[in-house]
């Protein structure tokens, strides 16, 4: 449903994406790892249509991403680094924007703001201005957003960050309850995640695909089977 | 369409949902009526028209207009929600209307609560209405003649202060580009038929006709296309600057 093909981006002089290619196909979970400034985030805001590639083609759903933008938006959703959002607006308002602005009307708009509401816990702070809220509900609402529309395919960036163990349990298990039916790419730090939710992880580094393999396979790759030892091996390998 | 009318309701709600709105409008009601009353001598005058309210209208909008007009796109690439905006499937072309058209009327709303003022010249005594109602749409025009402009600079910084100065000097130059101040500045090296060109593009030549009751289709048009030009550069520059 994602198709990758020779994608680069370079900013001014320095190449932050490096010829990569990959596809993800529909039920599977891919986690994004990689050091920071690896080109993950970079990565994603091409597929998500914010970022123009330089070169290389990206299709979501048989739609080219520079080509039919608008057909891809519809069919992405997207939980941007920062999760950032309209500080002023309640949530209420806030899904209503975007509900408004995914199209969906009457009856499933109502709907599927109910299901997210529900689904995110969000009933607590729905009058309240987004700016005013924890961490871990502007998350939420990021997330509840990203899912609104009932996309096929997500694209969320670190969606677990600067939340508690409680509250990454509980996205944990909102990936997975949704994971069978949808593409999802998620990028992370947090490699006991990947080995919980991802069906399959690509680490970046430098701009290029080091690695691309199941949890499993990464973790035989180490003598101690753990993916942090993969992870500093594969990303640190030119220091040594 | 659809993306230009939610836009549009979202932008023009957030207004109200900060004190932003409310803090305009009782600026721009006090500064409008004291200019009028003590810079324009409107009882003193003893006549019953307008004319000293509107033609403080241009040195007003172009302090004011500019500070609305600074948060537009500024605002969103700080905070970041443009990445939001922009994954959305809605166009930029559709964003930079449907923003433009939330901050004109809501400077269209400001405008309209001076009706006070109309009210009380009537009551003096009988003014040509019809012409206080075309000073009103001059106004209008070139309040969003000033906003289409401070869009287009509001979107080639994160900065809204870098915004709003730089929007006050375009401003500013369009406003007098009739006048020998801006003239002579440019006289000294450009050829003089741009010179008498540029003297065309002056704000207050088109706006002062219109304020008098003279619609004008030349006027009408240099606003319109004005405000097309501008919004379209608004168009390019979020495009070129939206990830900077």
């Amino acid at each position: 449903m994602i198709n990758i093909e020779r994608l680069s981006k370079k900013f001014g002089h320095s190449v932050v994406v490096d010829d990569i290619s990959f596809s993800v196909g529909s039920g599977e979970v891919l986690g994004f790892l990689g050091p920071n400034g690896a080109g993950k985030s970079t990565t994603m805001k091409m597929i998500a249509g914010f970022l123009a590639p330089t070169s290389g083609v990206i299709q979501v759903c048989g739609f080219d991403v520079a080509k039919q933008p608008i057909e891809v938006k519809k069919k992405i959703g997207y939980l941007p680094e920062g999760g950032s959002s309209y500080g002023e607006m309640t949530p209420l308002q806030y899904l209503d924007f975007i509900a408004r602005a995914r199209g969906l009307g009457g009856s499933r708009k109502t709907m599927r703001k109910d299901e997210v509401i529900d689904r995110l816990h969000l009933e607590k702070v729905l009058g309240q201005s987004i700016e005013t809220l924890s961490k871990g509900f502007k998350k939420r609402v990021g997330l509840a957003q990203a899912i609104l529309h009932d996309p096929d395919v997500l694209v969320l960036d670190e969606p677990t960050d600067g939340l508690d163990p409680n509250q990454k349990h509980e996205v944990r298990k909102f990936i997975e309850s949704i994971a069978s039916e949808k593409v999802i790419v998620i990028s992370t730090h947090i490699l006991g995640e990947v080995d919980a939710i991802c069906s399959r992880a690509i680490i970046i580094d430098e701009g290029r695909i080091v690695a691309d393999d199941t949890p499993e396979g990464l973790r035989n790759r180490s003598s101690s089977n753990k993916l942090d030892d993969v992870f500093r091996e594969i990303t640190q390998a030119k220091l040594s | 369409m659809n993306g230009v009318i939610t836009i549009f309701r979202r932008e023009l709600g957030s207004y109200f949902a900060t004190p932003v709105a409310y803090v305009f409008i009782v600026i721009f009601l006090i500064m409008s009526g004291a200019l009028t009353f003590y810079l324009g001598h409107l009882y003193e005058r003893g006549q019953a028209d307008l004319n000293p309210f509107f033609q403080f209208h241009p040195w007003l909008y172009l302090f004011l207009v500019p500070a609305i007009a600074m948060r537009l796109w500024a605002e969103e690439r700080k905070t970041g929600s443009i990445e939001l905006l922009i994954t959305l499937p809605i166009s930029v072309g559709q964003a930079v209307v449907g923003k433009y058209l939330a901050a004109w009327l809501f400077i269209g709303i400001a405008l309209a609560l001076t009706f006070p003022l109309w009210l009380t010249v009537n009551y003096l005594g009988e003014p040509d209405n019809g012409v206080i109602f075309t000073a009103y749409l001059g106004s209008f025009l070139m309040a969003g003649g000033f906003l289409s402009i401070g869009a287009c600079i509001s979107a080639t910084t994160r900065n809204q202060v870098i915004a709003f100065i730089i929007t006050v000097v375009i401003c500013f130059v369009f406003l007098l580009a009739g006048s020998p101040l801006v003239l002579n500045f440019f006289k000294i090296w450009i050829p003089q038929n741009i010179v008498d060109s540029l003297a065309l593009l002056s704000f207050l030549t088109h706006y002062s006709s219109i304020a008098r009751g003279v619609i004008d289709v030349r006027d009408l048009v240099y606003f319109v296309s004005l405000i097309g030009c501008w919004l379209y550069a608004n168009a390019l520059v979020v495009d070129m600057k939206k990830a900077d």
